[in-house]
């Protein structure tokens, strides 16, 4: 289980980057962490010609927490995110998402901009962005543009983003007032990909809910917004009812792929299960600000 | 030279119990001596061993289960810089003999007088020339300069196959008008016996109530940690060979490859390194393949396999279904079991009745049950060979006996502890007679053992009467609890012989040599306490030598449960005759009567007068050859001795397990709480490592009954090529494991010991099936298969809501498991 | 065809170069370049932690990186324990006490992702100690002594530095 060859580049700046891949054309690919790349191309699943390294670039990994945004560096490490304290106390289903990556030495070098550029369905990362109105900044030699999470995943492991676009920054918000946020995960063993996983961000004015935004991963070849959830939910009460309700909603819109897991069904079935109990989570955690 | 375990060897070699020496190092918790070498990056393991000039091979498999290789074109390989050779199956057609069943040499004729199995031999190409039969069998070899170049090179070669229908279930396989995997066996049944004890059909008749069900075990994979190897080297000159192979089982290899290279016996040095764990054993393609490499290009060849190649081929064990019908009376008695089943041997039975055996010798578990019929096939289908894993049978057959109970509890309103313990052979039925023969032909007797004790200290340990009201309380609160029991048998220490050479050089340094084979099971340290015991020196004094067919003529290995009975046994009795050849030189030199000296710690004193002493060191050098020899008149020089224990037959281990869980109703996840054993291996070597052996297998078992499996689609591919699909469980899943132990030594030999290699891999699967259905009460959720996975057991539980609300629980068995009550 | 690049990498303390095609492994680096093979490769697609050493400080799967990007760079491996008289770290002293080890192959990343743990804490909780060793696989222990044996570890570190302080 050895790679094949290919060239490398370790670029020292982020337009020795931009350089060499748009020199490398189809064949070229970034490594960042290299956590998913680097299995793939040990199993020879991933054939790029050129990798450019983008570990080596400076300025790149800063974690900052500003109020209800969060902006996150590319390079930050997983763990990085996982350990800081300002996002764990403004962002704590970051935290919660970050620490079910993989284990402890796969978040010591992954990285939060590798993670939404491979964009595996299952992975924490593009369902958490979508959860959290996120977006990322892309860089080319054609210079920057922001691109919204819902415009970012076009595929399984495919996003709209050209050959030559780096992704450099990742932000996300959360609504402002009361908000309770959960990140729960249904996986066969620590670590492991999820089944099925949730990113609920609930805000409440009264008892009624003012915004609701709910993704899930390992439904679909992408990660996928409950936008039919979000909507019932909208100005609904936050009482169990609505939640159960919301919930059934999830399971009708979600349309699930099957693998030896859990089949569509399965998914199906759990995705409703960990919705409410994420909801509710959601729901409690406002109930013990206010407490 | 005879080959041990012969009828004139086993007369000749009963060693009476009470020339044994009381233990003393014996039973306690020694520090391991390896593992001051493996903590430091010190063990040298296949993978570490570098030879001068040495290349590095690939295989190329096969991608499709059935076929037939039309055409095959290695030149762009072989013009790949740095590639040495491609050979195919072609290329071996002539060199290198078939590869035929390790199961053959391991049945003995009286047990085919016995059973009379049908077993149908049936060859293993090394590297397969015309038709393939699974996913990843060997069709062809690349040697490089390096793994990464010949990996190049693999993808440079082009075959061409002519796809073969494919049949990957063993019941699809015996219907009719099946495809036939090996044509001139006539049909896919690779082996097949019955065997039976009192009248089944009469008492199935008599018994008020039958049970009828269906039991599957999925198909698990060994998994040791380190990938399988194979280094070899052929000297220019003598035409020698070495070969370094992670191979439990270095005399076996060698004798097959002396087999298949024409090369006599003992010009093959078959060296197994450290080894980083087995969980099963085998004799595989690449053990003989590199090694013919490696003479036909005269230079010496390593090959490693990857994770991949490992999932697909190494040690797949279990995949077995079981058809039942159990007899019972209202008192929830078991009067009869009448089981069929079939073991998915894969592409080829290269076992013979190994396991399918094992299955039925264990099938009976601790329960005395008037009659028993068992009839076994070993089915060929096309995925990889099944060979005997961590447990070979038992867990599979203790799976299908252990829910029999519990349903048979359920059924009768009795408490599934209560109706354990009413089948259970009691005290007074000791030396208990199963009336069936075991593999080696020997009539099952249990050895000594008390299972109603054995169950009674389980259930204080887990404080079953507390458990009952904290899984009341856990109710209350929506959570889920349930516990569940397994006991289990373990005929362990199979022979048909092993040995030791005990010697003590002339600084008076013991060095035990022998063919067992241990890969982390402790063996330099608890056969260091058992020569040090028998001999009369420290276990400090001895350095145990293992894994290398130059130590000593003849080996068996180290799997079955069977290195501390076998091995313990030799080592023990070849150290206490050193003591007695010791003693008598040392009478020699001190000029008293043997009978008036001790041999303690490495002296030899004149008992009542300490001040006349030698050393165990003079003794060895008045027992060297030459002119300073003092040895007695007659006696050999060296002192040494050697030791084949040929075991009576097995001992037989038992254990009693308990698993707590904690199931989601919503989800179908299930969490392991708390595991707890009482085993009793008789007279322990060194507690702390049996404990080890335990949890292990005990981890292994869990593996087995939540999330490990070998899956393969109906076409023939498997989907579980790497350890992100291949789920094996990890600190987070293992829950802490409580150990106890029973004590009842074994009457088979003469140190008491029983296996225990085994045993913590049997009771799990049942224990926590047992325990998810006890959680799920009052819903009848029946489990009939492991692995459980969530959403079978989602399943399950929906099944059993809708059966509840309708009828009353029929509709709660498993769609894989038809059972019926009459 | 790429080129071979040199690289310099400062291991258990000691300045080590070698020279590797961009596509090896640093675990075939450290391996069959330094020769430092008490670093094992159980799946070479970074699920069972054995390849597990310490890079900068932190353990990473060595499979899982290119050796070319360690170049420069700082690495602990098990080879890298023992104090250079050979007595053995408290983490190796207690594996070898509890009988955290069996086969012994999964060991060195057990030993490097223990290392990691207890200099974030000291005082590990068993939960702690079964989430941060979540990513090594071991077939034969079943774990239990091992767990055991990270709490005699950080039990025989505390008192270790308490003593240091005296």
């Amino acid at each position: 289980m050895k790679p094949a060859p290919f060239e490398y580049v370790a670029a020292r700046s982020l337009d020795e980057a931009l350089a060499a891949l748009a020199d490398a054309g189809e064949g070229g690919k970034v490594l960042a962490g290299g956590q998913s790349l680097v299995p793939l191309l040990a199993l020879r699943l991933a054939r790029p010609d050129v990798l450019v390294d983008v570990n080596q670039v400076a300025g790149l990994d800063r974690v900052v927490v500003d109020d209800h945004r969060l902006v996150i560096g590319a390079l930050a490490r997983h763990r990085a995110v996982e350990l800081d304290e300002q996002v764990r106390r403004a962002f704590p289903l970051v935290s919660a998402a970050a620490a079910k990556i993989g284990h402890v030495a796969i978040r010591n070098r992954g990285t939060v901009g590798g993670s939404v550029a491979h964009a595996d369905p299952a992975a924490e990362w593009p369902a958490l962005l979508l959860a959290l109105d996120g977006e990322v900044e892309v860089a080319s030699p054609r210079g920057r543009r922001v691109v919204s999470a819902g415009d970012l995943y076009a595929g399984y492991l495919t996003t709209t983003l050209e050959v030559d676009e780096v992704v450099c920054e990742v932000r996300a918000t959360l609504p402002e007032g009361r908000t309770g946020t959960s990140f729960l995960e249904l996986a066969r063993r620590e670590g492991d990909f999820a089944i099925v996983g949730v990113a609920a961000v609930l805000a409440i004015e009264g008892d009624e809910v003012r915004h609701c935004r709910l993704a899930l991963s390992g439904v679909g070849s992408t990660p996928v917004r409950a936008r039919g959830a979000e909507e019932l939910l909208a100005g609904a009460a936050a009482d169990d009812a609505a939640i159960a309700a919301a919930a059934r909603e999830v399971v009708e819109e979600i349309d699930p792929p099957g693998d030896i897991h859990g089949s569509a069904d399965y998914r199906r079935k759990v995705a409703g299960v960990l919705v409410r109990r994420a909801l509710s989570a959601a729901r409690d955690e406002i109930g013990r600000m206010v407490a | 030279m005879t080959e041990p375990g012969t009828a004139n060897a086993r007369a000749a070699r009963r060693v009476p119990i009470e020339s044994v020496r009381p233990h003393q190092f014996v039973g306690q918790r020694l520090r391991r001596k390896e593992d001051a070498r493996l903590v430091s990056g010190k063990g040298r393991y296949l993978a570490d061993l570098v030879v001068p000039g040495m290349r590095h091979a690939a295989v190329l498999r096969s991608p499709v289960p059935h076929g037939r290789i039309a055409a095959f074109d290695a030149s762009e390989a072989l013009a790949l810089d740095g590639v040495d050779a491609v050979f195919t199956g072609r290329d071996l057609l002539g060199k290198v003999g078939p590869f035929v069943e390790g199961g053959r040499l391991e049945i003995s004729p009286v047990f085919l007088d016995k059973v009379g199995p049908e077993v149908k031999p049936h060859a293993m190409p090394v590297l397969a020339a015309e038709d393939v039969h699974f996913v990843g069998q060997p069709v062809a070899v690349v040697v490089a300069a390096s793994r990464y170049l010949a990996e190049d090179a693999l993808e440079l070669i082009r075959v061409d196959y002519e796809e073969l229908p494919v049949v990957t279930d063993p019941e699809a396989a015996l219907a009719p008008g099946a495809p036939v995997l090996h044509g001139h066996l006539g049909d896919n049944v690779a082996a097949h016996f019955v065997v039976e004890s009192g009248d089944v059909d009469a008492e199935l008749d008599r018994a008020p109530h039958v049970y009828r069900g269906r039991f599957e075990v999925g198909r698990q994979a060994s998994n040791a940690m380190e990938p399988r190897g194979v280094l070899a080297t052929s000297d220019d000159g003598t035409g020698d060979l070495t070969v370094w192979c992670t191979s439990a089982r270095p005399h076996l290899v060698r004798t097959f490859l002396s087999e298949m290279l024409g090369i006599p016996l003992d010009r093959i040095r078959v060296i197994s390194p450290d080894m980083g764990g087995s969980f099963g054993t085998g004799v595989f393609s690449e053990d003989f393949l590199i090694p013919f490499v490696a003479r036909e290009l005269g230079r010496p060849v390593r090959w490693v396999e990857d994770r991949s190649e490992n999932l697909l081929v190494t040690r797949h064990g279990r995949d077995q279904v079981h058809l039942v019908e159990v007899g019972y009376d209202d008192d929830g008695r078991i009067l009869a079991l009448k089981d069929r089943f079939l073991v998915d041997a894969g592409a080829y039975n290269q076992y013979a009745i190994t396991v399918s055996y094992n299955a039925a010798a264990h099938a009976r578990n601790q329960f005395d049950i008037p009659a028993v019929r068992l009839e076994g096939l070993n089915v060929l289908t096309n995925k990889a060979p099944v060979a005997p894993v961590r447990g070979a049978g038992r867990p599979e057959v203790t799976f299908m006996m252990d829910r029999v109970v519990d349903i048979v509890a359920h059924e009768t309103g009795i408490d599934p502890v209560e109706c354990r313990r009413r089948n259970l052979v009691r005290p007074e039925q000791m030396p208990y007679h199963a009336g069936i023969p075991y593999r080696d032909g020997v009539d099952i007797v249990y050895d000594r053992a008390d299972f109603p004790a054995q169950l009674s200290q389980l259930c204080d340990l887990v404080d079953y009467a507390a458990f009952r009201k904290e899984q009341a309380e856990a109710r209350r609160e929506g959570r889920r609890l349930g516990i569940g029991f397994s006991s289990y048998m373990e005929g362990s220490g199979f022979g048909p012989h092993e040995g030791a050479v005990v010697r003590v050089d002339t600084n008076g340094h013991v060095t035990v040599y022998t063919g067992a084979n241990a890969h982390g099971q402790g063996l330099a340290t608890t056969l260091a306490q058992v020569c040090a015991d028998q001999l009369g020196v420290t276990p400090e004094d001895v350095t145990v030598r293992m894994g290398d067919t130059s130590f000593i003529p003849y080996g068996i290995g180290t799997f079955a449960s069977r290195s501390a009975v076998t091995a313990g046994t030799a080592t023990g009795v070849a150290a206490g005759l050193v003591r007695e050849k010791a003693l008598a030189i040392a009478a020699e030199l001190l000029e008293v009567s043997s009978s008036d000296l001790e041999l303690e710690e490495g002296t030899v004193r004149v008992r009542g007068t300490p001040s006349r002493e030698v050393s165990l060191g003079d003794v060895a050098r008045a027992a060297a050859p030459g002119p300073r020899s003092r040895l007695p008149a007659g006696m050999e020089p060296v002192l040494e001795a050697e030791h084949y224990y040929v075991p009576p037959s097995v001992t037989w281990s038992s254990g009693t397990h308990a698993a707590v869980v904690e199931v989601d109703e919503e989800t179908g996840f299930v969490r392991v709480l708390r595991y707890l054993t009482v085993d009793d291996c008789g007279q322990m070597l060194n507690p702390t490592i049996v404990e080890g052996q335990v949890h292990g297998g005990v981890a292994l078992g869990l593996g087995e009954a939540l999330t490990e499996e070998v899956i393969y689609d109906a076409t023939g591919q498997p989907l579980t090529g790497t350890y992100m699909d291949y789920l094996l469980p990890t600190t987070a899943e293992t829950p802490p494991i409580t150990v106890a132990h029973q004590v009842c030594p074994s009457e088979v030999n003469p140190f008491g010991i029983k296996g225990c290699g085994e045993g913590g891999a049997v009771g799990p699967p049942a224990a926590i099936a047992n325990a998810i259905v006890d959680a799920l009460r009052p819903l009848d959720v029946r489990i009939s298969r492991v692995p459980i996975r969530p959403e079978r057991l989602l399943e399950l539980i929906e099944v059993a809501k809708a059966g509840s609300a309708h009828d009353g629980g029929v509709g709660a068995l498993e769609d894989g498991g038809a059972g019926s009550r009459s | 065809m790429s080129e071979r690049r040199t690289v310099t990498v400062e291991v258990n303390g000691e300045r080590r170069s070698g020279s590797v095609e961009p596509r090896t492994t640093l675990a075939d680096f450290l391996r069959d370049e330094l020769g430092l093979t008490g670093t094992h490769l159980g799946c070479e697609h970074g699920v069972c932690g054995a390849c597990t050493v310490l890079l900068d400080g932190r353990s990473v799967r060595s499979c899982l990186m290119l050796a070319v990007q360690a170049d420069g760079c700082s690495l602990r491996t098990v080879e890298g324990l023992a104090a250079e008289g050979g007595e053995l770290h408290p983490v190796q002293e207690a594996f070898s006490a509890e009988h955290g080890l069996q086969c012994g192959f999964c060991t060195p990343g057990f030993l490097m992702a223990t290392l990691e743990l207890l200099s974030e804490s000291p005082q590990p909780s068993e939960e702690q100690i079964r989430s941060h060793l979540s990513g090594n696989l071991c077939r034969c222990t079943g774990y239990h002594h091992i767990v055991k044996a990270v709490l005699r570890a950080a039990e025989t570190m505390r008192g270790d530095v308490a003593a240091s302080r005296a």
